[in-house]
């Protein structure tokens, strides 16, 4: 049984409410932070834990906070980013219907820290009924005098405001989503100049995942020091995953990044393996955006070693035999599965998604969706295959946000490993259309452990 | 504006220097020729244009005298700021010659390649991209996307099938007139310059877009096919307004005033006028003064030799004597080639030119 933090409290009845969640040891944190902490002791503390990001690219949060611009007389910003739209990620959805109120208690101690007093939780349309859930845990947390003017006498005044997003994934590249929160047309700035100096309304602001927001409870409670323990290496602390796919049991489930991806699948702690007694074909271990492995790459590195769920096991061998922990959403794809297919569903959702802003993503996307669907109906050529690659390769990195490269990674990888299937989807066009490639030489070359 | 302070940057072997806060695509263009990044959506005189269109793309090999280290991907130069002792590769980087080379077909793909019937063909800025940095064909194979026309009042028509999305038309209208009334819909390849409830530009200023956008997307209805731009001669003239500079440039053919434009740079960017701003025109000047006489001619624009209009500028250009009734024996047709000449097939006495209307059948047989 693994550290949880996070979720720890997650199944107490009624814990949604401020008076169960206060009893369980709720706002110790803020109460800790705010009376016997400076601001600039609670960033030290968050350094000191080693905490990563959560939200996709894991930067070091402390440090992030540490680069905020303290200009005289200009207001700063928190901006919790709770755009969750990658596909295959679910976690911070399952965090704020859970326990609101952890989320609420991470934001005051971190408004506290960077000396926000207009914090916003901007948060995807499409989580309508999560926005009520917030706001009444925000108004709980007013009433009781944890927010609003002059905090537990501390003299920190400090607001937090939910704006609903319209339903695009680009509000979840940090800048977009500035542009959003301002009321324009969700477009990536160009940076420099990065948030930490001009975000908001050209004021200092730091964007956060509602994750790593809440990850500040518990580093708060128990001390930075202590928390770095739990976890290995560079990653520290919990993470949550939420699995999804060919597996038994789908779900939100909380890491202490100790435990390997065959653990991980197979155990009947976690997803309690494939479904149907199938076989593990790939997995995409940290969201749609990142590349897709296939089993035997999943569970061993390319050295022969065990692969573990933290950032750096998951990210060894780099692009070519590696992959990310991303944003944690745990993709798991049985031998039925068509990695065509699945590449090409990937492929529309990032050109339907696409702000259209610049060229390479704009065109691209929907150059490769095209290309991607003609193969997966069995009309593609050969030569497609090795144009894939080169549009990919000339989308990733030419592009002004993140979303050009998340869009070239999963045809990358997936034309890396899986090119066998790409190329007898064009041999075989018939075939293709009424059974699937199956497993290859490349997938699951273990033994099924028992349990499974 | 000038600090003292001068950074050094070295952009392909070639080292100039620049104050603080130039950016790269700006230090390349003190240095001109082929060191000179192409732009297709970034616009010196509008703020915050650029970035977009990725076909400036440069490597930066070293960083600063600082911090020496090259910058991973490749930056926009247009809107990445020098540092001192900075070391950039434009052409003589692989790198950056493939990226752009990938850039420019992807501008291309849903672009309709309509060069034949767009009023742009000659000016235009993706045409001149293509042809210095593209390759020869395009591997796309399927159908473009395409849009219906738009018309924008009586002025401007827009033609979104052959927009970039370079967004200067929308930086224009913000920081020219007093309220944007257009701007871009949807996203990603449906991505679209509109009004979203259609309707007409009306601003003042609003004509200017017609000069900064690229492409053949927004089109001078007061010219929109009347001519080829390499068949008109440009000349400098100005005339009194009180909107704007009233420094433009003519597009002549004969003595009729075919076009009036802003006067424009060698990056194809609106030039500064005498009074120093910025030389917009206003829609005044540039869509009602058609008559030679409301201009006072300052003599011919310099056209770069390699464009495709300086190639027709006859030089002592020498206006026949015979006039046509002369040579037609007193008859001025409406068709060149008189066809009651050579063939007898058609009743000679009936003259076509003397018909209000196309000539048809019943009008050989009465």
């Amino acid at each position: 049984m693994g550290v949880k933090l996070l979720l720890a409290k997650a199944h107490v009845e009624g814990i949604k409410n401020y008076d169960v969640y206060r009893r369980e040891g709720g706002y110790q944190s803020v109460e800790k932070a705010l009376k016997t902490m400076t601001p600039e002791a609670v960033v030290e503390e968050v350094k000191k834990s080693g905490l990563r990001g959560r939200g996709g690219a894991g930067f070091p949060t402390g440090m992030k906070w540490s680069f905020i611009a303290k200009p005289e007389g200009v207001p700063r910003h928190l901006v919790c980013n709770a755009d969750e739209s990658e596909p295959g990620t679910f976690k911070d959805r399952y965090l704020m219907e859970h326990i609101p109120h952890l989320l609420i208690e991470g934001l005051i101690v971190s408004s506290y820290a960077l000396g926000s007093n207009d914090t916003y939780i901007y948060i995807r349309g499409e989580y309508a009924w999560i926005v009520d859930i917030l706001e009444k845990a925000i108004a709980e947390a007013h009433q009781n005098g944890w927010l609003g003017k002059n905090i537990l006498g501390s003299g920190f005044d400090c607001n937090i405001h939910v704006q609903r997003g319209a339903g695009a994934y680009i509000c979840g590249e940090e800048t977009a989503l500035l542009e959003s929160l301002e009321g324009k047309r969700g477009n990536p700035r160009i940076k420099p100049p990065f948030p930490a100096v001009k975000g908001l309304w050209e004021r200092p602001t730091v964007v956060n995942n509602v994750e790593s927001l809440a990850a500040v409870v518990p580093i708060i409670n128990m001390g930075g020091e202590e928390y770095a323990k739990i976890g290995v290496g560079r990653s520290t602390g919990t993470k949550l995953i939420s699995a999804c796919g060919n597996i038994n049991k789908p779900g939100v489930y909380e890491i202490d990044m100790t435990i390997s991806v065959e653990e991980f699948i197979y155990s009947d702690e976690y997803c309690g393996g494939i479904k149907n007694g199938k076989r593990l074909k790939a997995c995409i271990p940290g969201g749609s955006s990142v590349p897709i492995l296939p089993a035997n790459l999943l569970l061993k590195t390319a050295k022969g070693e065990t692969r573990y769920m933290n950032y750096e096991s998951l990210s060894d061998g780099g692009f070519a035999t590696g992959s990310m922990m991303g944003s944690g959403g745990f993709i798991v794809l049985d031998e039925d599965q068509c990695i065509v297919k699945h590449t090409y569903t990937l492929a529309r959702f990032y050109r339907h998604e696409s702000c259209g802003q610049c060229s390479p993503c704009r065109e691209g996307t929907g150059w490769m969706e095209k290309l991607l669907l003609r193969l997966d109906k069995g009309e593609g050529k050969m030569s497609d295959i090795d144009l894939l690659w080169e549009i990919q390769s000339k989308i990733e990195g030419n592009t002004i946000c993140p979303l050009g490269d998340a869009a070239a990674w999963p045809v990358a990888a997936a034309i890396r490993h899986f090119r066998d299937e790409f190329e007898w989807h064009v041999l075989h066009p018939h075939e293709a259309q009424v059974r699937n490639f199956g497993l290859a030489h490349y997938a699951d070359p273990l033994q099924v452990p028992a349990g499974a | 504006m000038s600090d003292e302070i001068l950074l050094k940057v070295t952009i392909d072997n070639i080292t100039v220097e620049v104050p603080a806060g130039t950016t790269i695509l700006q230090a390349a263009r003190k240095i001109g020729g082929d060191v000179t990044p192409p732009a297709m959506c970034y616009y010196s005189k509008l703020q915050g244009s650029g970035g977009k269109c990725r076909t400036c793309l440069v490597e930066v090999s070293k960083g600063s005298e600082k911090d020496p280290r090259p910058m991973p991907k490749l930056v926009a130069s247009c809107r990445t700021t020098v540092m001192d002792g900075m070391e950039v590769k434009n052409i003589t980087s692989p790198r950056v010659l493939e990226a752009r080379a990938g850039v420019v077909e992807f501008l291309l793909l849903n672009h309709p390649l309509d060069c034949p019937i767009c009023d742009q063909a000659g000016e235009c800025h993706l045409q001149d991209l293509s042809y210095e940095h593209g390759k020869q064909g395009s591997r796309y194979e399927f159908q473009k996307r395409t849009f219906k026309k738009v018309d924008l009042g009586d002025y401007i028509q827009l033609h979104m099938t052959r927009c970039i999305l370079c967004y200067r038309c929308v930086f224009t209208a913000d920081q020219l007139s007093p309220k944007r009334e257009h701007g871009v819909l949807d996203r990603g390849d449906h991505a679209q310059i509109a009004t979203f409830i259609q309707k007409n530009l009306h601003n003042e200023f609003i004509g200017n877009v017609i000069d900064v956008c690229p492409v053949g997307a927004l089109t001078d209805k007061t010219f929109r096919f009347k001519n080829r731009v390499w068949f008109t001669k440009p000349v400098n003239a100005h005339r009194h307004c009180d909107k704007c500079c009233g420094e433009v440039q003519l597009w002549l053919r004969g003595d009729e005033v075919f076009r009036v434009t802003a006067r424009k740079d060698e990056w194809g960017e609106i030039k500064e006028a005498s009074n120093g701003k910025t030389g917009w025109i206003c829609n005044e000047c540039r869509f009602e003064k058609k008559n030679l006489a409301d201009w006072i001619i300052e003599g011919p624009t310099n056209v770069n030799r390699h464009s495709v209009i300086s190639q027709n500028k006859y030089v002592g250009l020498v206006k026949p004597t015979e006039t046509f009734p002369k040579i037609m024996k007193g008859r001025n047709p409406k068709l060149l080639m008189d066809i009651h000449s050579v063939s007898e097939v058609n009743k000679p006495n009936i003259h076509l030119s003397q018909l209000e209307r196309p000539a048809h059948s019943t009008d050989f047989n009465q």
